[in-house]
């Protein structure tokens, strides 16, 4: 084979894969914007003073705040949501973090009788369906006069977290067993260990199971609406952002939608991005080490 | 093949050679699983029947304290010095025979009535969940009616059940801390035989900061979910068996009333079209778990390695550009979507603009649309995931395996279905069956683009064509009240959930390499 010839072979070769390239380049272009369009769309149209819903235009013709104005003024009561969903996020992330830490660290690192029974009954009940028995949920909290309002839906969502102690167990059974014993040695108790050892070397278990027991309430539809029904000022900002768009009220009150969705889109997806690679190490079980 | 060939390997076959091994390993795993069924079961009943092991021994071989124990708790500890523990004892008898007589046993009593007569016309109701005792002068029987003297005093049916599980529940805590009793009383006995001073109670609390700490860690979350958690499944198992629904609603001031397996018969085989109907979604909600999971696994991770190609530049604004629509919460985009496909949505605009006619994307009656449409609404919302996910993984696979693929010959596409996708496949099935599992009860996806609807003929009891049982089970309960035939649904979707979570419990990582660093 002579030297010319390899070099032509080079240049398909390269062709070849340029040409790959590009059609990778229009493929990915092609889908960014499909991605990116109803985000783009709902953040335009929340400046927009053309309130309905299939404008003919995308970018607004005339711009405005009227939109973000009227979240907190008149008799919205969005800001009203948005604080009681922070309160609750607030309070069910610091009781099911702690309840989730402790499950997991009791099953991880602790050897006692019937805990394989225990993991079994957790991973049993963690299979019926979250809303299931809500009807008995609010009974019960009927009987403690705790229906319709913020402090039962804390507690049914932080009762419910103990149940999620799948991921952060993973990440205790991978600290080193010698830890533990050498500080045992050293006259340890078991909760020492757990307070001085092992929780600082937990850092990034517990960022994650805070961030996910502080998101989750944000989305949740199911309960809220089953617990408050009509009491709009207890809601959270799920439901009332809902009831904006569901049936007729959409014609009256889609910009303004738009303009409480992105408000509470904002802090969350910053949120989300900071937290992507707790979330990626989270899924795969610490498959993926970055 | 023994570990000498295995070790001889280059690091490529060893990981083809993994890989081979997991696949052979499937047919074994669904054995395992049947296997992982019948050990739960063992492993609840070894754990009540340990609680008997030497119950009778330590009986014959006790002192008199010991024996007292037996009737009398905490007996053995006082006569044995411990003192503080034995008063405890006590007081947990003495608080559970009170609990039993001014409320248990009430509850218990009325779980079951016979004859029970609410005074529609329907004559008496056999097995009804609670009492009506009729006004005075209705029955004389009754005597004492207090409040209203024309109205009938009606037990709250969901409050009966409710205690009555609640009962069952105590009773079973209590015969726990009963056991406790008398292996107490015993081992104190034994210590003091053999010339020890029983362990004092101070040494005692503080042996759960250290040797016990797990009942420390466990107690909270224990009674939480007890009361939360447990108590509700049960009680909702329970309904499944009885008459609670619109007609039969306790919030109405009714009772309801055991019917036996009357629920389940109506689901599975009636002619009144619930069955058909449980059929239809049933089916769908398979397709749609199948399609849900699969579209998006695949589009994401050949979209991920579009970005990580090595040619391709810009790897980080791709990335991000996708993150970014992960990162929105679910329900925002989700409520987005549904605008922008209403029938006379910015869409259909376009549409009837380019001189098409309008679809009614999420409405259409004809059963394609709606479900095609949360399909493909699922891929936007879900594929940035697993791009995010494979992302990872895909940087993980090791260079020289490609390296030797191209001497040997290997074209790109080979290199993909031969390494790139049996790795990532043996990587991600336990998150591939979490996903599938997961989209069996993707409520939200569902109900905040659809609601479940349209619905047409055909379905009853308030379903429609793109509900899944569980947003159907979510309508039964919130919107039709028919409690019993939600939690029937209840039932079936933990039984279908129950089945794949276990094969991915028996097949993840985190359960087989669990004392791995031990």
């Amino acid at each position: 084979m002579t030297n010319s010839n390899i070099g032509t072979m080079k240049t398909g070769y390269a062709q070849k894969r340029k040409a790959a390239d590009i059609a990778i380049y229009i493929i990915l272009s092609v889908m960014v914007v499909i991605w990116l369009f109803p985000i783009f769309w709902l953040v335009a149209r929340s400046f927009d003073s053309d309130k309905v819903v299939a404008a003919d235009h995308i970018i607004p013709r005339s711009w405005t705040l009227d939109n973000y104005i009227g979240l907190f003024s008149g008799d919205s009561e969005y800001s009203k949501w948005l604080l009681n969903t922070l309160i609750v996020a607030i309070c069910s992330c610091v009781v099911s973090t702690l309840i989730i830490l402790m499950i997991s660290y009791a099953f991880s690192r602790l050897r006692f009788k019937s805990r394989k029974t225990f993991l079994n009954l957790g991973l049993i009940l963690g299979m019926f369906p979250g809303f299931m028995s809500m009807t008995a949920t609010y009974a019960i909290m009927s009987l403690f006069g705790l229906n319709k309002s913020l402090l039962g839906l804390i507690i049914v969502y932080a009762a419910g977290a103990g149940l999620g102690y799948q991921v952060s167990k993973g990440f205790f059974d991978t600290i080193p067993r010698s830890l533990d014993e050498a500080a045992k040695i050293d006259g340890a108790t078991k909760n020492q260990i757990f307070w001085r050892i092992i929780l600082p070397l937990s850092k990034p278990i517990v960022v994650y199971t805070a961030l996910t027991t502080f998101l989750s309430p944000w989305g949740d539809y199911i309960f809220v609406n089953y617990f408050m029904k009509d009491e709009t000022e207890n809601w959270t900002i799920a439901l009332g952002l809902y009831n904006m768009v569901v049936g007729n009220n959409i014609t009256e009150q889609f910009t303004t939608f738009c303009a409480g969705a992105v408000l509470i889109a904002i802090p969350i997806t910053i949120l989300f991005i900071i937290m992507q690679r707790f979330y990626v190490a989270g899924v795969t079980g610490g498959a993926v080490k970055g | 093949m023994d570990f000498l060939d295995y070790a001889q390997m280059t690091t490529g076959q060893k990981i083809v050679y993994k890989i081979g091994a997991f696949f052979r390993g499937i047919p074994g795993a669904i054995g395992h699983l049947i296997a992982i069924i019948g050990n739960f079961f063992k492993s609840i009943f070894t754990t009540i029947g340990n609680g008997f092991v030497g119950y009778g021994s330590r009986f014959k071989n006790g002192d008199i304290g010991t024996k007292l124990s037996y009737i009398v708790m905490g007996a053995g500890n006082m006569m044995h010095k411990q003192f503080a523990k034995g008063i405890l004892f006590l007081a947990a008898e003495v608080a559970y025979i009170v609990f039993m007589f001014s409320f248990g046993f009430v509850y218990i009593s009325k779980i079951y009535c016979n004859g029970v007569d609410l005074g529609d016309g329907k004559g008496p109701i056999n097995g009804a969940i609670g009492h009506v005792i009729q006004a005075a002068g209705a029955d004389s029987s009754s005597g004492f009616v207090s409040g209203s003297f024309n109205k009938p005093v009606i037990d709250n049916s969901n409050n009966v059940l409710l205690f009555f599980v609640l009962t069952l529940i105590v009773t079973v805590a209590f015969f726990a801390i009963y056991i406790a009793n008398t292996k107490s009383a015993y081992a104190s006995q034994q210590l003091i035989e053999r010339g020890k001073n029983p362990v004092g109670f101070f040494e005692e609390v503080k042996d759960f900061l250290d040797e016990r700490f797990h009942i420390t860690l466990l107690i909270i979350p224990s009674v939480l979910l007890l009361i939360f958690t447990v108590l509700p499944i049960i009680f909702t198992i329970f309904i499944a068996f009885t008459s609670y629904n619109k007609q039969a609603d306790p919030n109405a001031e009714k009772i309801y009333w055991w019917v036996g397996f009357e629920n389940f018969k109506e689901v599975f085989a009636s002619t009144a079209g619930t069955s058909e109907t449980f059929g239809k979604i049933l089916v769908w909600t398979l397709v749609w778990a199948v399609f849900a999971t699969f579209s998006n696994y695949i589009l994401g991770i050949v979209l991920a390695l579009m970005i990580n190609k090595k040619t391709i530049k810009f790897k980080g604004f791709w990335r991000t550009a996708f993150v970014i629509t992960a990162a929105v919460p679910q329900f925002v985009t989700l409520l987005v979507m549904r605008c922008l496909l209403f029938v006379d949505g910015p869409i259909n605009q376009v549409i009837t603009g380019l001189g098409g006619s309008a679809i009614n994307f999420l409405g259409d009656m004809g059963g394609f649309w709606p479900r095609f449409t949360v399909i493909v609404v699922n891929m936007w919302v879900g594929i940035p995931y697993t791009m995010l996910i494979s992302s990872g993984l895909l940087m993980n696979i090791p260079e020289d395996l490609y390296e030797s693929a191209r001497i040997d010959g290997a074209n790109a596409f080979q290199q993909f279905t031969k390494i790139t996708f049996p790795y990532i496949f043996f990587v991600t099935t336990p998150y591939l069956i979490t996903t599938f599992v997961g989209n069996i009860n993707n409520f939200n996806v569902i109900y905040y683009l659809t609601t479940g609807g349209p619905n047409p003929r055909g379905y009853t009891n308030g379903a429609g064509q793109t509900d899944l049982l569980v947003t159907w089970l979510y309508k039964l309960t919130v919107d039709q009240k028919d409690y019993n035939l939600g939690a029937v649904i209840g039932i079936i979707v933990f039984v279908i959930c129950a089945a794949g979570s276990l094969i991915t419990f028996n097949m993840s990582k985190a359960s087989k390499n669990e004392e791995e660093f031990s």
